[in-house]
């Protein structure tokens, strides 16, 4: 099998810079959000459309980069 | 200077063409330990970073026993071509490298671009695991001279006999988190190890996610006083990003003496007393 649809672009959640890649294989979606440095990817989720997969990968890494805390000095 | 070595990095369209050659074994290693799943390269064997490339009791390296019975399952003997390649331009990809050349094993290699240029591409991927005959493998003594502990660490920053390379975010570097964003936080306090000098891992690679070129490379190291004619020590959070750039200074631009710190800053940042500078 061929990856189809596949996509990466830059966004911002939580007010952090994230890239998010997503690709069909066979019949399923499959979107990963890392971010954007140092580069981690730190959610992931499937769906049956490009929509579903990046709203559910979205909804993840939003919860976890709000608990990303920032100490300033 | 040493030129870049022949051969230590392989292109997709060599993976394409050679994957599945008898005395080549491809292997998927990756931050996510999901995305092997997601599809990878047709052949190609998966290694979880989190269970298999460790010591589960202590926190350590993969003890050898281990590894052998890893590297045999994968049909690996010490004969065999490994071509390793994953996500985040091959992070776990170079610890796996770089394990197992502490373990002695001669012919490794790494798919540049990793797992991001090979979907980027449309190449072929599979979903299923491969079908793979067991063989027999023997690891060589440990090369410690590959990794740098804890009190070689401390030495070197109190007497300045090597140079220190912190490859972790500016935002790790400064102390204003305390781990990548979105992903736990593993120590208590933040900053860097006094001296230390910042150059992140991802200013080896190229956007398509493959290294930089040997002048290119040269000319990131220098600039911050980091050359070949002193020792280096490379850290980061858990030791996976800094192994990236162990790899770009040992096998692309040919220093002699390279460490990886893996206890980076896990270690360092939960230490009682250690000092910590912040700029």
């Amino acid at each position: 099998m061929k990856p189809e649809d596949y996509t990466r672009r830059q966004a911002e959640l939580a007010g952090w810079p994230v890239s998010i890649e997503t690709y069909k294989l066979g019949d399923i979606y499959h979107c990963t959000i890392a971010n954007v440095d140092p580069g981690a990817r730190f959610a992931r989720a499937d769906g049956a459309t490009r929509d579903e997969a990046e709203s559910r990968a979205i909804e993840k890494a939003t919860r976890y980069l709000a608990q990303t805390r920032k100490f300033y000095t | 200077m040493a030129v870049t070595l022949p051969g230590v990095l392989v292109t997709t369209d060599w993976v394409a063409q050679h994957a599945t050659d008898a005395g080549v074994r491809v292997v998927e290693v990756d931050v996510d330990t999901t995305a092997y799943d997601q599809g990878h390269v047709p052949g190609a064997a998966g290694w979880n970073w989190t269970t298999e490339l460790c010591d589960t009791l202590v926190r350590d390296i993969v003890p050898a026993n281990k590894l052998e019975a890893l590297l045999g399952r994968a049909g690996i003997d010490n004969q065999t071509a490994i071509v390793l390649y994953g996500d985040n331009n091959n992070w776990f990809a170079a610890w796996a490298f770089w394990q197992l050349k502490i373990y002695g094993h001669e012919d490794v290699r790494i798919m540049d671009g990793g797992r991001k240029k090979w979907l980027a591409e449309g190449r072929d991927l599979r979903t299923d695991k491969p079908s793979i005959a067991a063989k027999t493998y023997k690891t060589k003594a440990p090369d410690t001279s590959l990794r740098a502990f804890l009190p070689e660490v401390q030495q070197a920053m109190k007497s300045k006999s090597a140079s220190l390379v912190d490859v972790r975010s500016p935002q790790e570097f400064t102390g204003e988190i305390l781990a990548p964003p979105g992903l736990p936080e593993t120590c208590q306090r933040g900053g860097h190890i006094p001296g230390a000098k910042s150059i992140p891992w991802g200013k080896n690679c190229n956007e398509d996610g493959t290294f930089k070129s040997f002048d290119d490379l040269r000319a990131l190291y220098s600039a911050q006083g980091i050359t070949s004619d002193r020792p280096v020590i490379a850290y980061c959070r858990i030791g996976e990003r800094s192994s990236l750039t162990w790899f770009a200074l040992k096998h692309l631009l040919g220093f002699k003496d390279v460490k990886n710190y893996d206890g980076s800053w896990t270690e360092w940042g939960n230490l009682v007393g250690a000092p910590v500078e912040k700029p």
